[in-house]
């Protein structure tokens, strides 16, 4: 009712109204978007590695803006105010020098706009896994492991307000009111209800992973790190994407070793190197406890590439490419060191043989960013392989 | 707010209104709505309840809400220009925090009425920006919403290139118009003569396209952009009419906030308040008339210690002493002298906008009292800091005013629409000694020939040389004048 003076004083509910929550959303995919295209370089970082689960990381990036003509933020004098006795030569901040990194925080200045995204370790994950998959995965074997899915095809009397479904909602309080013989209705908390999700198994192939790793003594500190987080992102996507696979690790300098995972990451590095054992430890297992009819097999390796009885290893590969879906080589190579971009010699040997052949990818490492892509590149669908 | 509270705040506002009307005021009717939070920051964001759908509302909106959440700012309320002015109050607020901003509602409303330079706004215009919204989510499903927001997007990163000094109605000559576009209309490829695509030459043009130089920028690209869908045009139009709709607010800001919180403190201070009331309009209002962060001013408070300099000076009273009190000891408000002072506000808030508003009445003593100064960035030791500059009247005066030229964008004028006359667009950078962030304008650049889809030019200064860039849709390049 409109009062005289000319006003008018209402509430109204207002809960179901979330208008905002459609292009929130899409802005956060915006955001997505720009953090996967730096995924390289976010992966990479230690804390990032080293954080335990639920852990949220915050991670600076230049704030979405539309792109306006304006003027240069940093050029020019500006008018400010203070609280008396302001002085000319006064300094009224520090701003961080342009180029130091991902690292800037965001700043005093006032052109700039930094958005720090707030992501969970899980779902920081979820965006790094999002295209991976256990490439020319086969349906193999008697024992068939499962793995959820959840698909949203059921609805629910309590849920988040986001996934309220409003027709639903709208008839169920038209039905209560007709119900209670009232004209009109008025939704009601009991009315309200919600899209939500059954967890749909799907069937999942039986699958093995051999993590091997050269630890002999000129893998160094660095390449020791790039192995470290090449493997570490791996467990974190298979342990969430393919929940049963089983994983086998071997360690192997002159001699090849199958160790648990804390001694996997912990070991030391000595001694010579010959990966021919590591191979033929791979295959010995296989030969035992993975019956490739049964197992999907995916070898990797990672070494510096510096081996004797490079020819041994090519053909032990050769043999293991024969029972395997998808082999993988990394090699890691310090670019401090002067390296070319040349493979070292066991790279190269591979190379020879195996360039045209899908199932044998090999991957050469010289820093830190690349170890996603090194991650896509196994882990991505491989159409073009045959099977098996 | 309990039905009581509201109540209580009903009768408030009869009294509140009566009080303004006797000041001299003249709101439009105003509907006030109690809102929970998140739809106050919603509306914010958007600028207008039920406006169009863009990711740049929503990032707005989550901004705004992490803020209310972490209790680093918050909007106490929101108010609409329109007839009836549509007001959004928190529901959560307390009753002497919503006493507080239905005044402060009544002084924006009023501004809204009389101001000159809302005189052509668009009074209806939720109505219309809910049928723009409807149109744009038509669009969405008839070609695709990632089409409709990469358009959304282009244009929307050259709104401000409007023209409020034209009439938003003005007609361009239908014939001359015609001709134009026909122009415009002709195959450009090189090999048009050799593939007989030439027809008879048209006779030149009496004008240049635009005929004279065009600061609205949307407008001619809504009008001469051959190669838009109507769907596209309609879009540019949408979007113009918004902004054309927003800018007088801009243009305001620091009046219309110094005006809104002079006209609050005023009627708080003549209608009865208990003294733990008072104690709690008194804390509120000195916080939103304190100092802004160093680096900026807070509009209420520059606005309002102008305005009641004004009034104060108007009424032949002695400048406004350091620190004086606006009650006596028994919290009784301090008589006001009845002079010409109320009037000249009153024709101030009439006739002013930001700029001729600081221009005028920005003075010496202001400038010192409110500890206004100018300041830069500098290099110092590899290090970048910001330093205050100067603290002259005159130089933090016109710094503030040259930054707030234009409403603060760098002015572009369409100087030719045929350029080479190949049909290209040369915009032109008024240069006023400002550099231009290239980063930013050269994406910007790609934006306008994602419209006008033929090559685009931008001619600004670049260390004393005139430059131009030009985005061919494949690459930028630049040059020197002569070159």
């Amino acid at each position: 009712m409109w009062h005289h003076p000319p006003f008018l004083l209402s509430q109204d509910p207002w809960d179901l109204h979330h208008r905002a929550e459609r292009d929130r959303q899409r802005h956060n995919e915006k955001v997505k978007e720009v953090i996967k295209q730096n995924l390289g370089e976010i992966i990479s970082q230690q804390d990032i590695i080293t954080a335990h689960d639920g852990k949220i990381v915050k991670i600076p990036i230049r704030g979405l803006e539309l792109p306006r003509i304006r003027f240069d933020p940093n050029a020019g004098k500006r008018v400010g105010q203070g609280a008396g006795g302001t002085q000319p030569g006064d300094i009224l901040g520090q701003e961080a020098v342009p180029g130091q990194g991902a690292g800037k925080q965001a700043g005093t200045e006032p052109g700039v706009d930094f958005y720090e995204a707030e992501f969970t370790i899980e779902e920081l994950m979820e965006l790094v896994f999002e295209d991976l998959h256990l490439p020319n995965l086969q349906e193999k074997g008697s024992k068939q492991v499962m793995a959820d899915a959840t698909q949203f095809n059921t609805i629910a009397r309590k849920g988040p307000l986001a996934n309220i479904d409003r027709k639903r909602t709208l008839i169920e309080a038209y039905k209560r009111s007709a119900k209670e013989g009232k004209p009109g209705f008025k939704i009601r908390a009991e009315d309200r209800r919600f899209r939500s999700w059954e967890i749909v198994p799907e069937p999942q192939r039986n699958a093995v992973i051999f993590a091997m790793r050269d630890v002999s003594g000129s893998m160094g500190e660095f390449e020791a790190y790039i192995c470290r987080s090449f493997y570490f992102w791996m467990l974190r996507f298979l342990r969430t994407k393919y929940t049963n696979t089983e994983i086998v690790f071997i360690t192997c300098h002159t001699i090849a070793k199958e160790v648990d995972e804390h001694e996997f990451f912990a070991a030391g590095d000595s001694g010579g190197t010959k990966l021919s054992e590591a191979y033929k430890l791979a295959l010995d297992i296989i030969d035992k406890r993975y019956n490739p009819r049964e197992w999907n097999i995916y070898p990797f390796l990672f070494s510096d590439g510096y081996n004797w009885g490079d020819h041994e290893v090519v053909q032990l590969v050769e043999k293991m490419a024969s029972i395997s879906n998808l082999i993988g080589y990394g090699e890691i190579a310090d670019e401090l060191w002067g390296h070319t971009d040349a493979f070292a010699p066991l790279g190269q040997a591979l190379y020879e043989r195996f360039a045209d052949d899908p199932r044998v990818v090999l991957v050469r490492i010289t820093n830190k960013e690349e170890v996603w892509p090194a991650l896509k590149r196994f882990f991505s669908k491989h159409p073009e392989v045959q099977s098996v | 707010m309990t039905s009581q509270e509201r109540a209580e705040l009903e009768k408030f506002i009869e009294q509140a209104w009566e009080k303004v009307h006797e000041m001299g005021l003249n709101p439009f009717p105003v509907h006030f709505e109690l809102v929970p939070a998140h739809v106050i920051y919603e509306i914010g964001a958007y600028g207008l309840p039920a406006r169009f759908s863009h990711w740049t509302f929503g990032r707005d909106y989550h901004r705004q809400k992490t803020m209310y959440e972490y209790n680093v700012a918050r909007i106490y309320e929101l108010v609409i220009n329109t007839d009836p002015s549509q007001a959004f109050l928190l529901e959560n607020n307390s009753l002497i925090a919503n006493k507080l901003v239905v005044a402060h509602v009544l002084g924006h409303s009023d501004f809204f009425r009389n101001n000159v330079y809302f005189a052509h706004t668009d009074r209806r215009m939720v109505e219309r920006a809910r049928l723009h919204a409807d149109r744009i989510r038509q669009y969405e499903m008839e070609h695709g919403p990632q089409r409709v927001e990469q358009f959304l997007d282009a244009v929307l990163s050259i709104e401000e290139h409007i023209d409020p000094v034209e009439p938003a109605y003005r007609r361009r000559d239908p014939k001359e118009y015609e001709h134009q576009k026909s122009i415009l209309a002709r195959p450009t490829s090189e090999f048009d003569d050799l593939l007989g695509r030439v027809e008879t030459p048209e006779p030149p043009s009496t004008k240049r396209i635009p005929p004279e130089p065009e600061k609205d920028l949307l407008l001619f690209l809504h009008d001469y952009a051959r190669d838009l869908e109507d769907w596209q045009r309609d879009i540019i139009g949408m979007v113009r009419e918004e902004m054309l709709y927003f800018l007088p607010q801009i243009r305001t800001k620091i009046m219309n906030e110094g005006w809104a919180s002079l006209i609050h403190e005023r009627v708080l201070e003549s209608l009865p308040l208990t003294p733990a009331e008072h104690i709690e309009f008194r804390r509120m209002h000195s916080s939103v008339l304190s100092p802004g962060s160093r680096m900026s001013l807070n509009p209420y408070y520059v606005g309002y210690r102008i305005l009641r300099d004004i009034e104060r000076r108007w009424n032949g009273e002695p400048p406004e002493e350091e620190e004086q009190p606006e009650t006596d000891w028994l919290q009784r408000p301090k008589p006001r002298p009845a002079g010409e002072g109320w009037q000249k506000l009153l024709e101030v808030r009439e006739m002013e906008c930001d700029v001729t508003f600081l221009r005028k009445y920005l003075t010496e003593g202001l400038v010192k009292k409110l500890d206004m100064y100018t300041y830069k960035l500098e290099e110092v030791d590899g290090s970048l800091i910001w330093r205050v500059q100067e603290t002259d009247w005159e130089k933090v005066r016109d710094t503030l005013l040259d930054s707030m030229t234009n409403f603060g964008v760098p002015v572009v004028t369409v100087e030719d629409g045929d350029y080479g006359r190949r049909g290209e667009l040369y915009l032109k950078h008024h240069y006023d000694g400002k550099p231009l962030d290239m980063d930013y304008t050269l994406r910007a650049l790609k934006n306008i020939y994602t419209i006008w889809n033929r090559p685009v030019h931008l001619e600004t200064v670049m260390d004393s040389e005139v430059t131009i860039f030009t985005y061919d849709g494949q690459q930028v390049t630049r040059r020197g004048r002569g070159a």
